[in-house]
């Protein structure tokens, strides 16, 4: 539970945290999200979409550095997706491990794998059959952040959850 | 896909008859003792081959920027030359040499045979002993002209240290195109010395950490084209590919065993981490090295095959272990502060090259086999990946800069740093051995 006096101790991630309360967050860099999915608001999601998952529930979550714990402000995001899931069955489901770039290439690549099976359990954790849900590290290979610092590699260190389309 | 390996045959050498070399004792003879702590670059003067037109003095180029780099020897300006060799097979004038302090000298020459074949020939000449100190003539088809220069380098090379070589080899690695976040990679080969770029995957899916098998013959590497990432076999000369093993999970971090019948590589476990396996290329059964509830990757043997140096986070952070080759033994053995972590066992056996992360930077730095007698070589804020030269004298690795990666190499001293030119950006090198 030291994560969160962590947090707190850290100007940047509160600031994520917050960005992330709105959905969407982080819009002119993410390609992921609303603003690249063509979407103006929110709302304006059909209802159980892909659309609706990412922008209305969050499709990602982030991690500490050379860490795949799940944190509290991720266990919020990822309890409203196995919600979510739960309700549209009709998606098989991809989660996504990354790593920021502060790491070698095969580290990484086990780092962002770690991510993507610590999101898968705590999916499962929550009823999302495991039957669903496969899991793909890119380790550092595809950042969404790409500038030199700190506030970019948070925004990297990243499991995202995709819908692979229905059924499966 | 075009053939380069199988000219490799038709490079044929023999001692030059011509002009016996006297037995001297060694002290007689100009030497560079490659063992020093700090090696003062010796003079030498390379002059252009003669005939081929333009092949002669290309050969020469090639000799004299193999040397340079290398950062053992200082070749002197031509334009400082006095003697005109006009004559390559003659003794030149010695005190010639030594008045604008060349203590060796190179001549040569070039022709081409009836059959189609080039004939490059040197000579290296000790100038303050007077004698010459070895000669040998090389035979090598058009498409070969750059080897022939650069064996020629590793033998004045060889002759002068003591040591063996390593201009005669290429590098595989992964060539990088386009924005940051939409990376194209490409697997690519490429002489050491950055020339004769050839792209051996075309781009569509990511690949990363080509590794040479002992032969120079085959790459094994890891690529996302079925999705599942996974590690392939590649056949450099035919082209062909396969997959290695059928495991469930991702299979990531691949090297070959010294006798090029194993690939070892990390083998992702359903409850997220890795461990280490090795692969019999001919019977196709697996082992596994290591069973941890931690991330096991960078797996790589030791010359000799007896051993595995490998990462492991399994005591918090990553850091260097080494462990039977079968899986007997599981020793920690660096201490440093910092995260360790893609260790690669030198060819001579003796040392252990490592990125190191702390204070905010990455390190490339050697260690003893047993984690003691660490240096750091060449420090940065974003480098990684060595790869060892075969004679185990020079690392190459990648420096992430100005918007992307290239290649650098550094010599164990940690003084003598050069880039590598590549057209684009470029990451994961790995060496190819020499050929015997």
């Amino acid at each position: 539970m030291g994560r969160i006096a962590a947090l707190t101790r850290n100007p940047v991630m509160i600031a994520l945290v917050a960005m992330l309360a709105i959905a969407g967050c982080a819009s002119k860099k993410t390609p992921n999200s609303a603003a690249d999915l063509g979407l103006n608001g929110a709302g304006a999601a059909t209802p159980g979409s892909a659309q609706d998952f990412t922008v209305n529930i969050g499709d990602r979550i982030f991690f500490d550095t050379d860490s795949s714990s799940i944190r509290a402000d991720a266990q919020t995001t990822l309890a409203r997706q196995a919600q979510w899931l739960n309700q549209y069955k009709q998606y098989a489901i991809v989660v996504e491990g990354h790593a920021d770039e502060r790491g070698t290439r095969e580290y990484n690549l086990a780092l962002g794998a770690r991510r993507a099976a610590a999101a898968r359990d705590f999916l499962v954790s929550k009823g999302v059959a495991s039957s669903r849900l496969k899991t793909i590290s890119y380790g550092k290979e595809r950042p969404v952040a790409v500038c030199d610092d700190i506030s970019c590699w948070s925004q990297n260190r990243r499991a995202v959850t995709t819908l692979s389309g229905a059924g499966s | 896909m075009r053939s380069f390996l199988k000219p490799l045959l038709m490079v044929a050498a023999m001692a030059m008859g011509m002009t016996a070399v006297v037995p001297m004792p060694a002290w007689a003879l100009v030497e560079l003792n490659v063992n020093k702590g700090n090696v003062e670059p010796l003079p030498i003067a390379i002059t252009d081959f003669q005939g081929g037109d333009a092949l002669g003095a290309q050969i020469s180029q090639i000799v004299t920027a193999d040397l340079k780099r290398s950062g053992l020897f200082a070749p002197i300006d031509k334009s400082a030359f006095i003697e005109k060799i006009s004559n390559p097979d003659a003794a030149p004038r010695f005190d010639d040499w030594k008045v604008i302090n060349a203590q060796a000298l190179v001549t040569g020459s070039v022709s081409k045979e009836a059959d189609g074949r080039i004939r490059a020939q040197y000579r290296l000449w000790d100038t303050f002993a007077g004698q010459q100190m070895s000669g040998e003539q090389f035979f090598a088809n058009d498409a070969n002209q750059r080897r022939v220069a650069h064996i020629i380098a590793d033998a004045i090379y060889e002759r002068l240290t003591g040591e063996k070589g390593y201009f005669d080899t290429r590098v595989v690695f992964i060539d990088e195109s386009g924005a940051k976040n939409a990376r194209k990679k490409r697997l690519a080969i490429m002489d050491q010395d950055g020339a004769n770029v050839r792209y051996l995957s075309d781009g569509r899916s990511i690949v990363l950490t080509p590794r040479f098998s002992p032969n120079r013959q085959e790459i094994t590497y890891m690529s996302y084209e079925s999705g599942q990432p996974r590690v392939y076999l590649l056949q450099i000369e035919t082209g062909q590919r396969e997959l290695v093993g059928n495991f469930p999970g991702m299979t990531f971090a691949p090297r070959f065993s010294p006798d090029g019948q194993k690939v070892i590589m990390s083998l992702l476990r359903d409850d997220g981490n890795s461990n280490i396996f090795a692969m019999d290329l001919r019977s196709r059964s697996t082992t596994r090295l290591t069973n941890s509830t931690a991330i096991d990757t960078s797996p790589s043997y030791s010359p000799d095959g007896s051993k595995v140096v490998f990462t492991s986070d399994r005591g918090g952070r990553a850091q260097i272990y080494v462990m039977g080759a079968d899986g007997s033994g599981q020793t920690r053995i660096s201490f440093g502060d910092g995260v360790y972590s893609t260790p690669v066992w030198s060819p001579r056996g003796d040392l252990i090259a490592f990125t190191k992360q702390t204070g905010g930077e990455f390190q490339i730095g050697v260690m003893k086999t047993d984690g003691s007698g660490e240096r750091i070589l060449s420090s940065g804020f974003q480098q990684e990946g060595p790869t060892w030269a075969p004679n185990g004298r020079v690392l190459m690795f990648f420096r992430d800069s100005n918007g992307g990666p290239k290649l650098v190499s550094v010599d164990l001293t940690g003084r003598n740093e050069q880039p590598i030119p590549t057209a684009n950006f470029a990451s994961d090198p790995a060496w190819s051995p020499l050929l015997e």
